[in-house]
């Protein structure tokens, strides 16, 4: 939570002088038991009803003064809230871009969307608040106090006793409702995990007839929820009742005091009611402050949420020294020979208990075809995911170029690779903000080319507006089809050196993806990775690589393979009747 | 506000009394406790007023045994006033989060219920954010209403009266001033609606790029988008934060300016009662304040102002509420499906004689899909359903699972329509198994077991094997208690497929649908689980939907579509023999 106290750093004048306004405004308004005590003792006893008018007017000016410098301390404190969410939002936000694969896989997206948006809201709440009122209080409190001094000594030793009891009443709740707070917060976490799944699932809840046992699994946690809730309120709900006993105990005391100081002629009346009217204020404010606690409890906890996300870092890239330099000399000649390297690569997810790869070996050249087939689960995505750097090798190496990967910049280097990942996702958008992705400069001549290898010219043009084609939310507005072809499209539009096409070709008839594969084996220079499950999509390849259970099970041309290699032989004649 | 809205709040308001009702003697309860610690909050200032009175007598002469009387008084009221707000803060948590509650069952209730038509046309986030931060501002809402408009607007009844007895010319000062703050707050409030609106149209947008981007941030790695998605951030982000402090100092105006015209009215007291007591002072007119009522007419001056702005802002909070409230209710009072109806018959171990007679249907009342379908089945028999995308397969299973109902014809199984069926039954005989892939947040098994939750160990895996899921199952950390995410997290899209269609082997349901089901699984693996299938399937009605066609080959009858039509129907030996649409679909695949 603390952590989060730098994204203040750009306003730190707007955090100095919002509470520095409000201390002004808390300052005139500790003038007003002074002036009515002037009217008591003063104005009153003489009869001088001019003396009240002045008096009055002085309550008036405090008034119009305090104001002034109230809105001044809001504006400064709106300034800084708001200012300190936009840069911890941006902050976030660009943090959660550095986030590799492992990282994302591990968080979890959904629980990364309300930090950023609801928590984010929450925390912006709270800091505005403290500025405004969180310090405002303890001067007003204090201020009180140190004006009860200055008027007599021995009453104003009741506030050095109530104040601190209030400190710790007010404290203590904080803390006891803190941790029931974030309870709260991860019940309502699990109530909207169910009502998600409810929504995404509803198809197979209803087809397994699952609806009353859903109902109940989301009722038992609502009724969590709910009694969470109650909890955390009862606890709260003892913070004004208790500020109430203490300040009007207080009270009590200070008008007994009053009465033995007045008697004694130490005191007048009407510095008595001041020194009750500070008590009053002192009671106003704290249950303001009771109010805000609340708010700040969650404020806190929310906090803490925000701060874990700008905590998490992202697993520091080990390199296995003997690998790096290959088999002991350095790849300096860019020979082409070894354009894209896998040397006893293997890869292990976090949290997994195995290897998902294992050894393996391959070298590609420069403007070649790989096609990757193998069993579900065999790795063949993963192997694929290794060569933009999106996983890296957790042994062995993979190298570009003669270069590790993990020497490269990962961003600058995937600017040269095209990928098309199984699932087709498009943004919200125009059809040509889309295919920007794959490269800004594009002139519409590269987009329809692009289009024209994807085959989805077609597509394009039978949308109103061509190119500018509204794209809704997820692509939604197209079918899986043209979406896989528009992100075929999206990647070829940025002339990749190397084209990933990861089962990208699931949702095309075999008409369709026959023409596309022809089309793309028409670019020149383009190394290209096509990971398939049919043998007919891969096996005019340069190179095929068989995968089996994370491991290489054979590498060579179809004709090869088949003479060579069971696996692919067995996948093959799944799909081909033998001659 | 036009009169249509206000109708609108009128009929939500009536809406959430009737989940208050519920809670009736509680209100109740709430309301009286609430008006005693409002007469016992005004009491204090008398007592307090009656003290200082007694301190008048100056130095010397004080009634010290006066003085403890009041002092014990004042312990008593307040020792009241403490516990009564305690116990009515706990009541209104209780009302509040249990409203809070029934009215998200009852919006999960209706979720069971909506007819997937709707369901389908529902962005998921809008629905999610409607059950949960919908209600939550509305509980947020409500509390402030129960604790602050209560006592709010007792307390300023309550000083009325007691400013009144005290002092009716005084009081007069008071009423006439106050509305100014209603006025102010009115006026800023008008003209900040605006600026809200502003903030929550571009917060809005926002949450929009959050979730897309964050939702799809693999792919924006992949094309190193990052800076180009930062840079689209924090362009909204710098309109979010100049429209959110437009909105967040315009609206703190309120509290500052309400405090100016409250102090005014304090001043006006304090000039006015002084001159009553000058008037008063010496004479013992009874018309005259003394001291004490003086101190106490100011502390009620305080009093009496404080729930104005109270007031406002719960007045801005509670149209919040409502809003959200009627959102909620929206969801809540969607049209369900139609129900079964009450003679609908429960189907027990059918044949599988599926039929379809005339059946047309459409997703869109402009737009015609299916045209006067017909169908036999006969019983276990395997039905594969080919064609390109659009035509209308998925549609099929719709209606056979009963997701949607057809418009026109009938479809039924054994010889009873569909409709005069139990839901339950019908779906309980069918086994379906989707291209889009679903899995619960839980453990492997729990997601196995989702049809048979009583299934034993030895059944499951038997079940896995068959699948041939059991080889990656046992290889991940915890095997068949390994915890998966929402969307089955490290799995591959192949390994998630394999989990539904294990999920179907543990039921052996009489009938099955397959709906691209193996589209992201190896042949091999494929072929394997086809014999699987076939071995279970043995006597049970199949439809088979695939693109794949070397996994439809062997379907007893095949169903090519295309526009929501069969165009051909027959096996595969014929159909290639006709050599039409279906020859040239399947040539496609060696046409290199």
């Amino acid at each position: 939570m603390k952590s989060l106290l730098k994204y203040l750093r750009n306003y730190k004048k707007e955090s100095i002088l919002a509470p520095l306004f409000k201390l002004l405004e808390a300052s005139f308004e500790l003038f007003v038991p002074i002036v009515i005590s002037k009217i008591i003792d003063v104005a009153i006893p003489s009869g001088n009803n001019s003396m009240i008018i002045k008096m009055g007017l002085v309550l008036a000016l405090l008034a119009l003064v305090g104001m002034v410098a109230a809105i001044t301390a809001q504006f400064f404190a709106a300034k800084a809230a708001v200012g300190f969410s936009a840069e911890l939002r941006s902050a976030v936000f660009a943090h959660i871009q550095t986030f590799d694969f492992t990282s994302i896989d591990k968080v979890g997206i959904s629980t990364l969307i309300t930090r950023m948006t609801s928590d984010i809201n929450q925390l912006q709440n709270g800091v505005n608040m403290v500025l405004r009122l969180f310090l405002r209080s303890p001067i007003v409190v204090f201020g009180a106090m140190i004006m009860a001094f200055t008027i007599d000594v021995k009453s104003a030793l009741i506030f050095v006793v109530a104040i601190p009891l209030l400190a710790v009443i007010v404290y203590g709740i904080m803390l006891i409702t803190m941790p029931l707070f974030k309870k709260v917060q991860g019940s309502l976490d699990k109530v909207l995990g169910h009502t998600r799944e409810n929504l995404t699932g509803v198809r197979v809840i209803r087809a397994f007839g699952l609806e009353d046992k859903e109902l109940g699994d989301f009722e038992a946690d609502n009724r969590i929820l709910a009694k969470s809730q109650t909890r955390v309120g009862r606890f709260s709900a003892l913070t004004n009742p208790l500020t109430y006993i203490i300040v009007n105990g207080a009270i009590i005391a200070l008008i007994y005091v009053g009465g033995v100081q007045v008697n004694m002629g130490n005191l007048t009346q009407g510095q008595v009611v001041a020194i009750i009217n500070y008590m009053s204020q002192i009671l106003v404010e704290l249950i303001k402050l009771a109010n805000l606690i609340v708010l700040m409890t969650k404020a806190a906890a929310c906090g803490d949420r925000v701060a874990d996300v700008l905590k998490m870092e992202n697993a520091p890239v080990i390199k296995e020294s003997g690998f790096t330099s290959g088999n002991g000399k350095e790849d300096t000649s860019g020979a082409f020979d070894d354009y894209i390297v896998f040397d006893h690569a293997s890869l292990t997810y976090e949290g997994a208990g195995a290897e998902t790869l294992t050894n393996i070996n391959f070298s590609v050249k420069k403007g070649q075809t790989v096609g990757i087939i193998g069993g579900t689960g065999s790795g063949k995505s993963s192997l694929v995911n290794m060569i933009p750097a999106l996983y890296y090798a957790t042994k062995g190496s993979v190298r570009f170029m003669g270069k590790d990967l993990k020497d490269l910049d990962a961003a600058e280097f995937r600017k040269r690779i095209g990928i098309v990942p199984q699932k087709a996702v498009l943004f919200k958008g125009t059809i040509r903000s889309n295919l920007l992705w794959g490269n800004p400069d594009a002139t519409d001549e590269e987009l329809w080319k692009a289009l024209e290898i994807a085959q989805a010219a077609e597509v394009v043009k039978g949308k109103d507006g061509g190119l500018d084609a509204e794209v809704e939310q997820n692509g939604r507005n197209f079918s899986g089809g043209q979406r896989q072809r528009l992100t075929i499209a999206r990647a070829l539009a940025g002339n990749p050196e190397i084209l990933i096409l990861d089962d990208s070709a699931s949702a095309l008839d075999y008409a369709t993806d026959a023409n596309l594969r022809k089309a793309i084996s028409g670019i020149k220079d383009t190394t290209v990775f096509i990971v398939s499950q049919r043998a007919s999509s891969i096996r005019n390849a340069d190179k095929i690589i068989v995968l089996d259970d994370g491991e290489v099970a054979g590498i060579g041309t179809n004709e090869e393979l088949l003479e060579s290699c069971e696996v692919y032989n067995e996948i093959y004649y799944s799909q081909y009747e033998r001659a | 506000m036009s009169d249509l809205k206000k109708t609108d709040s009128k009929k939500t308001i009536r809406k959430i009394l009737r989940y208050i009702k519920r809670h009736i003697p509680l209100v109740v309860l709430s309301i009286l406790l609430a008006a005693i610690i409002v007469f016992l909050t005004l009491y204090i200032p008398i007592l307090i007023g009656n003290a200082v009175d007694v301190l008048l007598a100056g130095k010397g002469n004080i009634d010290f045994e006066e003085l403890i009387r009041i002092m014990i008084k004042i312990g008593i009221v307040m020792g009241i006033t403490a516990l009564a707000q305690w116990v009515m803060n706990t009541i209104n948590n209780h009302i509040t989060y249990h409203v809070v509650e029934d009215i998200r069952n009852d919006a999960m209730k209706r979720i069971q219920i909506l007819p997937l038509s709707f369901l389908d046309s529902q962005a998921t986030g809008d629905v999610v954010s409607r059950v949960v931060s919908d209600v939550d501002t509305f509980a947020d809402g409500l509390l402030m209403g129960f604790t602050q408009l209560f006592t709010g607007v007792l307390t300023i009844l309550g000083t009325l009266g007691f400013m009144l007895r005290t002092s009716p010319i005084v009081t007069i000062v008071v009423v006439v001033i106050t509305p100014l703050s209603f006025f102010v707050a009115k006026f800023i409030a008008t003209h900040t609606h605006d600026y809200f609106k502003n903030q929550s149209v571009v917060r809005a947008e926002q949450t929009a790029l959050i979730d897309e981007m964050i939702g799809n941030q693999k792919i924006v790695k992949m094309f190193s988008r990052e800076e180009a998605v930062k840079e689209e951030f924090d362009e909204i982000n710098g309109r979010l934060h100049d429209s959110s402090l437009k909105a967040v100092f315009y609206s703190s105006l309120v509290n500052p300016s309400t405090r100016f015209v409250n102090a005014l009215v304090y001043a006006g007291v304090a000039v006015v009662g002084g001159f009553f007591v000058i008037k008063g002072w010496g004479s013992a007119e009874a018309a005259a304040l003394t001291v004490g009522e003086l101190t106490a007419f100011l502390s009620y001056a305080n009093q009496y102002t404080k729930p104005f702005n109270e007031i406002s802002g719960v007045i801005t909070e509670l149209q919040n509420a409502i809003v959200c409230a009627s959102r909620i209710f929206e969801l809540i009072e969607k049209e369900p499906q139609i129900p079964d109806a009450e003679s609908a018959k429960v189907l027990k171990e059918p044949e599988g004689a599926v039929s379809l007679q005339n059946v047309s249907f459409r997703y869109i009342p402009e737009k015609p899909l299916i045209r006067d379908f017909n169908l036999d089945v006969k019983p276990g028999q395997r039905i594969a359903i080919v064609g390109p995308t659009g035509c209308g397969k998925t549609t099929v299973i719709n209606l056979l699972m009963r997701f949607y109902d057809v418009d026109e014809g009938k479809i039924s199984i054994d010889g009873t329509d569909l409709r005069e069926l139990t839901r339950k039954s019908l779906r309980s005989n069918i086994g379906m198994v989707l291209q889009e892939t679903w899995l619960k947040a839980g453990t492997i098994k729990e997601n196995i077991c989702m049809g048979k939750p009583d299934a034993t160990d030895e059944e499951i895996v038997a079940a896995a094997k068959a699948a041939h899921s059991h080889s990656f199952i046992k290889r991940l950390p915890d095997g068949y208690d390994t915890v998966i995410g929402e969307d089955g997290g490290m799995l591959s899209q192949g390994q998630k497929q394999l989990l539904c269609i294990t999920r179907v082997m543990l039921c052996l349901p009489p009938m099955l649908i397959l709906d691209e089901a193996t589209s992201s699984i190896d042949t091999r693996t494929e072929i394997r689980i086809q014999k699987a299938f076939a071995k279970m399937m043995q006597g049970r009605t199949s439809f088979i939907v695939a693109h794949r066609l070397s996994t439809i080959k062997e379907a007893d009858v095949i169903l090519v579509m295309r526009d929501g039509n069969i165009v051909e129907q027959g096996n595969h030996e014929s159909l290639l023999a006709k050599g039409g649409f279906y020859a040239e679909l399947y040539n496609s695949q060696f046409a290199i």
